[in-house]
C-alpha cells in the first residue's frame, strides 16, 4: 500500500468505520446511562435538585483556585482543542461536507499558535502525571492511552501543516488515521466525557440538591 | 547507412541542427533535472556520440492523450527526439505501417536489438476475463507486454495509466486494469505519470536514460528530479494558503485575486509533479495559474479521491449518512440494553429480602 492508497483509505472506508463506531458507541452509552435512572431515595427528598444540577454544570466548568498551573494547562488544552478542531479552515471544510453548515475559519497563524500552546499544555499535564507521586499512583494505563490518542492528532496535524518529518501525503494520512483512532476511543474510554460531562455534572449536582446539599 | 548517420552528431548535422542549439537543449534538460552544469556538457558529449536507440512503444488501455502531449514537447520537440535520438521502431499512432506489417516491425526490432531496446508503455493492462478487454493483432495486452518486456533493457511507463492504472483502474475497475509495474518485476521501470505527463519530463528522462542511465527514482518509481516536490510546495499561490486566504467559488473576489484553491478541491498538497515550475505550453501556464485546482493526475488512484472539487480535508465516502444509520442503530441498541437492565433490576427487586436489625444479630 502506498501513501496515496493509505490516504484514500483513511478518507474513505477508515472514516466511515470510525464514524459508525463512534456514533453507535456514544449513542448506546448515553441511552444506557440515562436509562439507569436514579437509585431509590431512602430518605425524604428535600428539593427537586434542578437548580443545583445546573449550578454544578456551571461551577465545575469554572476554574478552581487550588492549583492554578494545572487548571491553566487543562483550560488551555480544552479551549485549544475546540479552537483547532472547529476553526482550522480545512476542518471547517470537513464539517461543511458532513453537516452542510459552514462558518468562517480563523487565520492559520492563530491556529498554529493555539496548536503549539495546546501541545505544551498536554505535555505539562503528562509531566504532572509522571512526576507527581500522588497522580502517578492514580494514573492507569488507560489514562495514558487516552492522553496519547488525544495528543497524536495534534502532533501529526502540526507536522503535516509544517511539512515536518515524512512526506506530506503520508503525514496527512497519519493525521486522519490518528483522528479516527480518537473517534474509536471516544465511546470506550473516559474520553466519553466529551459528550457526557454536562449530564454527569447535572446529575451529581441535582443528587446533592435532593439531599439538601446546596453548593 | 553510413557510420556517421548512426550516431546522433551526424544525424543532427544532416537535419541542419547547429551544435549551439544542441548544447542549448542539453543545458535546458540538465537544468530541468537539476543536474550540474558539467553534466550538461557530459550529456552533450554522450548524446552526440550515442548510437540510435531502438524504442518500442506499446499502447494499451489509453486515450492517446500521452502521445498527443508528447508530440507537443516544446524543447526539444518529440520529432527531434524520435528522429534524432531514437529509432522508434513501433508506435501505433505514429508509425506508417499498419496491420501485420506493424507487428512485423515490432518483432524485427525485438529480434535485432534484443536486450538493448527501451520499451515505452502507455495505457493500463486489463487482467479480468483473460485480458479480453484490450487486444492488439489478437494478442492480449498482458501477453504482448510480457513478450516485449522480456528482452527490454529498461521500461518507461508513460502516463498515469501505465504507471499506476489510471482512469481504467478507477473504481470499480471493470476491466481489472493494472500498471506495468504490477506485472513486470525483473526490469528497471521508470514511471512518468500524469494525465497527460509533461512533455519536457518525458524528453528529459529519455535524454537522461540515453546518457547517464536510469535517473534517481522515488518510492513510486518516478524520477525525483521532476517529481521530488509537490505542486503545493512550488505553487505561486502558496502564500495565500499559509495566510488562510481561499477562493470560495470560481468567480468570487478571492478567485479574482488569485487566492488559494484548496477549498475548491485543489489536490496540489499531495501531488508530485513539475507543473508549477516547468509549466505547460512552452512554459506559459499550468492549471492552478489558469484558475483551476490541481486534480492530482500524477498520483495513484487520483480518480478515486472523492471528486475533483472536494477539499482534501473532507471524506471520500459519505460519513454524514453513515452517522445517521449509526445513530439509529445505537439508539435501538441502547433501548434494548435499557430494557434488559430494567428487567434485571425488576427481578432483583422481586427477590430482594430486606435485612432487619434483628436479622443482623442472628448467628
Amino acid at each position: 500500500m502506498n501513501e496515496i492508497e493509505l490516504l484514500n483509505w483513511a478518507r474513505g472506508p477508515g472514516l466511515t468505520y470510525a464514524t459508525i463506531f463512534m456514533v453507535f458507541g456514544l449513542t448506546l452509552r448515553v441511552i444506557e446511562i440515562l436509562s439507569l435512572g436514579r437509585p431509590k431515595e431512602l430518605a425524604e427528598v428535600r428539593d427537586s435538585g434542578v437548580r443545583d444540577g445546573w449550578r454544578m454544570v456551571i461551577m465545575r466548568s469554572l476554574p478552581e483556585r487550588r492549583n492554578w498551573k494545572r487548571i491553566t494547562a487543562a483550560y488551555l488544552f480544552h479551549v485549544g482543542l475546540l479552537i483547532v478542531v472547529f476553526f482550522f479552515i480545512p476542518h471547517t471544510q470537513f464539517f461543511r461536507d458532513v453537516f452542510g453548515v459552514f462558518w468562517n475559519g480563523w487565520p492559520n497563524y492563530i491556529i498554529d499558535f493555539v496548536t503549539v500552546v495546546s501541545i505544551a499544555a498536554m505535555l505539562y499535564t503528562l509531566a504532572q502525571r509522571l512526576f507527581d507521586p500522588a497522580r502517578r499512583i492514580l494514573t492507569t494505563i488507560p489514562d495514558y492511552l487516552a492522553w496519547l490518542v488525544t495528543f497524536l492528532p495534534f502532533v501529526t496535524g502540526y507536522m503535516a501543516f509544517h511539512r515536518l518529518g515524512v512526506d506530506y501525503t503520508l503525514m496527512l494520512a497519519l493525521h486522519i488515521l490518528s483522528v479516527e483512532l480518537l473517534m474509536i476511543a471516544l465511546p470506550i474510554s473516559k474520553l466519553t466525557h466529551a459528550v457526557t460531562f454536562a449530564m454527569s455534572r447535572w446529575y451529581l449536582g441535582s443528587n446533592n440538591g435532593r439531599r439538601g446539599i446546596h453548593v | 547507412m553510413s557510420q556517421d548517420k548512426q550516431v546522433l552528431a551526424g544525424e543532427l548535422q544532416r537535419h541542419g541542427i547547429s551544435r549551439r542549439s544542441f548544447l542549448k537543449f542539453c543545458t535546458s534538460m540538465a537544468s530541468a533535472m537539476a543536474l550540474t552544469p558539467a553534466a550538461a556538457v557530459e550529456m552533450a558529449q554522450k548524446l552526440s556520440t550515442i548510437r540510435r536507440q531502438s524504442v518500442i512503444w506499446l499502447s494499451f488501455q489509453e486515450c492517446t492523450g500521452c502521445t498527443e502531449s508528447l508530440t507537443r514537447a516544446h524543447k526539444p520537440s518529440l520529432e527531434s527526439l524520435i528522429f534524432d535520438f531514437v529509432s522508434l521502431d513501433y508506435h501505433h499512432t505514429l508509425q506508417a505501417a499498419s496491420g501485420e506489417a506493424a507487428e512485423l516491425a515490432r518483432e524485427q526490432a525485438m529480434h535485432e536489438n534484443g536486450g538493448q531496446y527501451i520499451l515505452i508503455v502507455d495505457g493500463s493492462i486489463p487482467l479480468k476475463d483473460g485480458g479480453v478487454y484490450s487486444t492488439i493483432a489478437g494478442i492480449s495486452n498482458l501477453d504482448m507486454l510480457k513478450d516485449v518486456a522480456k528482452d527490454a533493457a529498461a521500461i518507461v511507463s508513460v502516463g498515469t495509466c501505465a504507471s499506476f492504472g489510471g482512469l481504467p483502474k478507477a473504481d470499480p475497475n471493470p476491466t481489472g486494469a493494472v500498471a506495468v509495474a504490477d506485472i513486470i518485476d525483473d526490469k528497471p521501470i521508470i514511471n512518468i505519470p500524469g494525465c497527460p505527463p509533461m512533455p519536457v519530463v518525458m524528453s528529459g528522462v529519455l535524454a537522461h536514460v540515453l546518457t547517464f542511465g536510469i535517473p534517481e527514482l522515488d518510492a513510486l518509481g518516478r524520477p525525483k528530479a521532476f517529481f521530488g516536490d509537490s505542486i503545493h510546495d512550488r505553487c505561486y499561490r502558496r502564500p495565500y494558503y499559509d495566510r488562510g486566504e481561499f477562493a470560495k467559488s470560481f468567480d468570487d473576489e478571492g478567485a479574482r485575486k488569485g487566492w488559494c484553491l484548496y477549498e475548491l478541491g485543489c489536490k496540489g498538497p499531495i501531488t508530485h509533479n513539475a507543473c508549477a515550475t516547468i509549466k505547460w505550453n512552452n512554459g506559459t501556464s499550468f492549471p492552478i495559474q489558469s484558475g483551476h485546482g490541481c486534480i492530482g493526475c500524477s498520483e495513484p488512484d487520483f480518480w478515486d479521491m472523492g471528486g475533483f472539487y472536494k477539499p482534501l480535508s473532507t471524506g471520500t465516502s459519505n460519513p454524514g449518512q453513515w452517522a445517521g444509520y449509526a445513530l439509529a442503530a445505537g439508539a435501538a441498541a441502547g433501548l434494548a440494553s435499557a430494557a434488559v437492565n430494567k428487567a434485571a433490576k425488576a427481578k432483583a427487586d422481586k427477590v430482594h429480602q430486606p435485612v432487619t436489625i434483628e436479622d443482623m444479630g442472628k448467628k
